[in-house]
């Protein structure tokens, strides 16, 4: 169909220009530049105000801290921006901590077999949760909610009241492990977060995949009908999705040394509450993963400089979830305002178009 | 279809939003706002002490807290509680690398978890921070000092003899505690069993359910328990949280009077239920004491009168002097049982 449109004769001599508004303004009068506005500002007050902010271990821990949550977050805006959702992956990533556990310490299998059963296990995890969406038709809320218990429960099951804690120290240092030496701030955990954002970026952004995922958000069945395979690729979604959560496991376990069935419990929220910061529409079709990244970082910039300044963790949970209201809030008020002001500028073919 | 979806995921959005806004009404400790100072660190002269409690809003950790800063002021120092709103260890590593940064003199820690805040914990020091346990130990390598609270078998026992007397020596009891992984509630519970075996033989341990230190899931644990076990003559809580949420459950069911409850509480939380008859008595040791003890021993730590060494003794204010044991431990004493003749006596 369109390419029937590019066809016609007349396409040259269209009277309207491409975009509606100029490159600077598209780029930058977004919801995701105001969110890396918004850290940008955040860390050059923090480096000025807060005490021991811009000492060398604050963004090491930083990065450490935020991780798994920078990880889970990619797969996350996807699976968002179709207008699903998938709440059980803190659920997938206690599952894989306990799996590396029991695989490593009762099983006697080394560490990069154990962690790569547990991905692979993830990832059947968040196949298990896509076929219910896609292809049984279910409501990723009511399925995932549903797995969320289940997979934790299989963990908590799987170990019981013990932690299983003797991982070996290369391992378990690797985690923790500067890229650039000693004194650098840069944790070795970036370098998958880099791998895997490349993919991502290019998967949601630069490839055909990644316009069926808006196209599914803004109206599957209209996606369906131009072409593309919607329960294929929210299958494909829930198993990434699975398979990153597992893998952000494993760091989890090596980070703490401690594979236990309860770790990483509620971290969902702050995946969920990071992804929308970020400017990803809860009703799909809107976001981009530049957005979204800002939007872990500035929980995490925010948690750490409050912690710093001393304040307890109720007052820093109090100003995350107004900043993740008030953004939610703005969004809809510029909508208003937008619509409002388009609405005065040009009243004239309204009151023309209804007689 | 589709809208349904979609207005499920707003519905979602929502719920998430609030429930993110409101977990932070949580927990309301006053104490937090009177710590103004306690932001500028480690760098003056006075002696800087953070507490990390396992969470905030646990009216126990309160207490020792409040006991910890009537110490610090005693010797002029600076105090400051932080701690997570739930009792993860992942979450108190983050006030462990926090404290780490401040460069704080002495970090006063009731571990979530004996091994897995143990790097950050050797992180801390070797930024030249003296690391004190307190309630809930780690691994003794990972720490300076452990000061005990009393030690496992004066708990286990003091609790195996109150329910024993109360139920008549014979009878199916169940422990309600706190996390499956709570260091110090699995050693009492362990030598709780092994009591009851060898001692009391007529006494049958059926269940042991976790509350998660969390009062809601406390109160549901209890109320499931007498459902699943109608023969239950007696529950064992050896943690404050789950004893007042059962307790608060006895008193207004049927079973108030017919199943007795005892375990580890603190007098104003139990008074109201030792009055009306729910709880007959109860074991503790006094927190207050133990965030004191903490707050001394972490000051003769940064001060280099002691290093952990057995036989190392120190003053420690209105409680006298004590000396360190074996596996740098300090022992605060024997439990203390409340009932209705002494409760009135204690106020925290």
């Amino acid at each position: 169909m369109s390419t029937a449109t590019l066809d016609r004769p007349d396409r040259a001599v269209r009277t309207y220009p491409a975009y509606s508004k100029p490159l600077w303004r598209r780029a930058l009068l977004t919801r995701e530049f105001a969110v890396i506005a918004t850290v940008v500002a955040v860390v050059f007050y923090s480096n000025a105000n807060v005490p021991n902010f811009d000492g060398p271990l604050t963004m090491y821990y930083l990065f450490l801290d935020i991780a798994p949550i920078l990880l889970i977050a990619l797969p996350m805006t996807m699976i968002i921006i179709t207008g699903e959702i998938d709440l059980s992956v803190a659920s997938v990533m206690g599952l894989s901590s306990a799996l590396i556990g029991v695989l490593h310490a009762d099983a006697g299998l080394s560490i990069p077999v154990a962690a790569v059963l547990a991905i692979a296990i993830g990832a059947v995890c968040g196949a298990f949760n896509g076929f219910l969406v896609a292809y049984v038709g279910l409501p990723s809320l009511a399925v995932t909610i549903g797995t969320l218990a289940l997979y934790r429960g299989i963990a908590v099951g799987l170990l019981g009241t013990k932690a299983i804690t003797d991982f070996p120290e290369e391992w378990t240092d690797l985690a923790k492990e500067r890229i650039f030496g000693d004194g650098t701030s840069y944790p070795t955990i970036l370098i998958p977060f880099v791998v895997l954002l490349v993919i991502f970026v290019w998967l949601l952004h630069f490839s055909a995949f990644g316009r069926g995922v808006y196209e599914i958000g803004l109206n599957d069945e209209a996606a369906h009908f131009s072409g593309v395979d919607v329960e294929r690729t929210k299958l494909l979604l829930f198993v990434l999705s699975g398979a990153v959560s597992a893998f952000a496991g494993l760091y989890f376990t090596l980070r703490f040394g401690s594979a236990r069935g309860d770790n990483a419990n509620g971290l969902e929220l702050q995946v969920i509450a990071a992804v929308l910061l970020g400017g990803v529409s809860i009703f799909g079709g809107r976001g981009a993963l530049h957005g979204v990244i800002a939007g872990v970082v500035l929980i995490g910039v925010i948690s750490s400089a409050m912690r710093l300044q001393g304040e307890t963790v109720n007052v820093i949970n109090i100003v995350i979830g107004a900043l993740l209201v008030f953004s939610v809030i703005a969004t809809t008020l510029l909508g208003w305002a937008q619509a409002f002001l388009a609405h005065r500028r040009a009243p004239a073919p309204r009151p023309g178009a209804t007689p | 279809m589709k809208i349904r979806n979609r207005r499920v995921s707003a519905l979602a959005a929502v719920t998430l939003v609030a429930s993110l806004a409101l977990t932070a009404c949580g927990g309301d400790d006053s104490d937090s706002g009177d710590d103004s100072s306690g932001s500028s660190g480690g760098g003056g002269d006075a002696t800087s002490v953070t507490f990390l409690p396992k969470n905030l809003g646990n009216p126990y950790f309160d207490t020792s807290s409040k006991g910890g800063k009537a110490a610090v002021d005693e010797f002029g120092g600076t105090f400051e509680e932080v701690g997570p709103d739930t009792a993860s260890p992942d979450a108190q590593v983050q006030f462990i690398n926090t404290a780490a940064q401040q460069g704080v003199n002495a970090l006063v820690v009731s571990a979530n978890d004996p091994e897995a805040i143990c790097d950050a914990l050797d992180e801390a020091s070797s930024a030249g921070t003296k690391i004190v346990t307190f309630d809930s130990d780690t691994n003794p390598e990972c720490r300076d000092l452990f000061i005990n609270q009393a030690t496992a078998e004066g708990i286990a026992k003091a609790q195996v003899d109150l329910i024993a007397e109360q139920i008549g020596d014979a009878g199916e009891v169940a422990i309600l505690s706190a996390a499956a992984n709570a260091t110090n509630q699995n050693a009492w519970i362990e030598m709780m069993e092994a009591d009851l075996k060898e001692n009391h033989p007529d006494i049958k341990l059926v269940d042991t359910v976790y509350g998660d230190d969390d009062d809601q899931t406390s109160f549901d644990k209890t109320a499931a328990l007498l459902q699943s076990h109608p023969d239950l003559k007696g529950i064992i809580s050896p943690t404050t949280v789950g004893i007042a949420a059962a307790a608060r459950y006895l008193s207004t069911s049927d079973f108030k009077g017919k199943v007795s409850l005892t375990g580890l509480g603190t007098p104003n939380q139990m008074r109201e239920y030792v009055k009306d008859g729910t709880v007959t008595a109860f074991a503790l040791w006094n927190p207050e004491d133990l965030g004191y003890l903490a707050a001394y021993a972490a000051k003769a730590l940064v001060d280099g009168d002691i290093s952990g060494e057995e036989g190392d003794t120190f003053e420690a204010g209105k409680l006298g002097e004590f000396t360190v044991d074996a596996d740098a431990t300090v022992l605060l004493g024997e439990p203390y049982v409340f009932n209705a003749d002494n409760i009135d006596d204690f106020d925290f």
